[in-house]
């Protein structure tokens, strides 16, 4: 077995310590950090994420497997950045405004992070301006908007038309999803996507942003 | 008053009242608001609603805290008034239903997840749901409903509270479940099976299901449930999905349908029919109808 898989194997069963030990063996031999990453990391987690979908594994798997992840990224961010190797995008994502329920959000966070991408996350209860100010500032590409209440959902608007009044509406792409959300009600509301779940919002990151 | 359970052990069916934030939310509760602060704020609503399940036939009147473990409060900054809000969410029931109907306290998640999978100590949940729950036992409530749990450990550390203070109080205990293509798992993976076998060993007296879906799954769940409970069984279902029409939420299953198909439920062997989203007054009232014709019938034959 090569160590790229050992280490999605790991990833996988939630082993945090052989994941971080692994991920720095594999740096002492000289791998890439980007194929340690692509290989080990984000492999492990696609298939976390198409078992989670189907059902075949839980929550608290898929929160194990990301603490592991976080373990090897922690090593690799600073090499990342020193070899200079871009994120393949950067997405801001938040519960909206009054709503405190952040599972779905986390998900999409873990998963998005799992594919490759950089994620602010502004946490629960967020205001329509902390949203586009730190989108503007980050230079974001993508703003993930998530709620899990009918109520507080309504406010996602609110957002989508903040971005457009700050002439954000044609470079920073607004993602929806949540419980009680429909691709139609995104439509609505003017976002330029409606995620089903966390997981797919990998797949509707990389079609707005044309990532193969 | 006869105790809850022995009215279920002589045979009776018994109707649980329909959802609170349903109604708070038609009342004028804001989305950015906690709805347990509406018991410091404006405790005459909740007697309103308590008042609106009661007319309807109620057996069960919930309290107005759901939300009112410290741990949850603290998402508001509000963990300092746990003791006043759970104590005036009693009250504001007791003062409507006097001992008409059985007063029970709602226990909700407390939003944090456990270790190793979360952030937080098992004992830091224990302390917490401790804390609420005090205020239940030392208020004279006639039973305790741990409800719309997904994660066993946090249930059971929920009953595992109320036993701390009383050993006989009855414990109501119902988790939320998901249909997936290999049946109902709760989003931390927790089977029917699961539940029934762990929550009638930490001390539940009537386990169930509550919320997440519309009355056709709560079926499917109900029969689940009778394969492996020991207890009686209690479902409060939604009154289907949420679908927003025109911004506003709207559950579609009309107090009709889901009273024709409390039916079911009934045929299935449950002994408690409550609502949760999406139920008003309205569906308690058509179940109450279903319900009253069950226990004549079976006290005819």
């Amino acid at each position: 077995m090569s160590i790229f898989e050992e280490l999605s194997n790991n990833l996988q069963a939630g082993n945090t310590e052989a994941v971080a030990k692994l991920t720095q063996q594999a740096i002492d031999e000289h791998k890439e950090p980007k194929d340690i990453l692509d290989n080990g990391l984000i492999a492990g987690m696609a298939v976390i994420g198409e078992r989670f979908k189907l059902h075949k594994i839980f929550l608290p798997d898929v929160l194990l497997a990301a603490r592991a992840m976080y373990a090897g990224m922690d090593l690799l961010k600073p090499l990342m950045i020193k070899e200079g190797i871009p994120s393949i995008g950067k997405v801001v994502i938040g519960t909206v405004k009054g709503d405190l329920h952040d599972i779905g959000k986390n998900l999409a966070g873990i998963m998005l992070k799992g594919a490759g991408f950089e994620i602010i996350d502004l946490g629960k209860d967020v205001t329509p301006e902390k949203f586009i100010d730190t989108a503007e500032e980050e230079n974001a590409d993508i703003i993930g908007l998530s709620a899990l209440l009918t109520t507080t959902m309504i406010g996602m608007k609110d957002v989508v038309e903040l971005a457009k009044k700050r002439g954000l509406g044609d470079r920073v792409k607004i993602i929806v999803g949540g419980a009680p959300l429909s691709s139609e009600y995104a439509r609505e509301i003017g976002a330029d996507a409606y995620c089903f779940d966390g997981i797919s919002a990998v797949e509707t990151v990389k079609r707005l942003l044309k990532i193969t | 008053m006869k105790n809850i359970l022995e009215r279920i052990k002589a045979g009776e069916i018994l109707v649980g009242d329909g959802a609170m934030g349903t109604m708070l939310f038609r009342k004028g509760l804001k989305m950015d608001q906690c709805p347990e602060k509406l018991n410091l704020d404006n405790p005459m609503i909740i007697e309103e609603v308590a008042q609106s399940y009661l007319d309807a036939g109620a057996d069960l009147i919930e309290t107005n805290s759901f939300g009112g473990s410290p741990l949850k409060l603290a998402m508001y900054s509000l963990e300092d008034k746990t003791e006043e809000i759970n104590r005036i969410a009693i009250h504001s029931v007791r003062k409507v239903i006097g001992e008409s109907a059985f007063l029970s306290f709602s226990c909700g998640p407390t939003g944090r997840i456990l270790k190793p999978y979360g952030d937080t100590e098992p004992v830091e949940m224990l302390e917490s749901f401790k804390r609420q729950i005090k205020v239940a036992i030392d208020e004279n409530v006639d039973l305790i409903c741990i409800e719309t749990m997904t994660d066993i450990f946090e249930a059971k550390l929920a009953i595992d509270a109320v036993k701390s203070f009383s050993a006989d109080i009855p414990i109501v205990a119902t988790m939320t479940f998901d249909p997936t293509p290999n049946g109902f798992f709760t989003i931390m993976g927790v089977s029917v099976e699961q539940a029934c076998k762990e929550l009638v060993a930490a001390g539940a007296d009537i386990i169930g299901s509550n919320c997440g879906n519309g009355i056709d799954n709560m079926i499917k769940i109900a029969a689940e449930f009778k394969k492996y409970a020991t207890t009686p069984i209690i479902i409060q279902s939604n009154a289907g999905l949420p679908e927003i029409k025109n911004g506003e939420a709207v559950y579609s299953e009309t107090p009709q349908f889901m009273a024709d198909k409390s039916q079911r439920l009934l045929d299935i062997g449950v002994s408690i029919i409550g609502g949760c989203c999406g139920t008003t007054e309205k569906h308690i009232a058509a179940i109450r109808q279903v319900v009253d014709n069950y226990n004549m019938d079976k006290n005819n034959s």
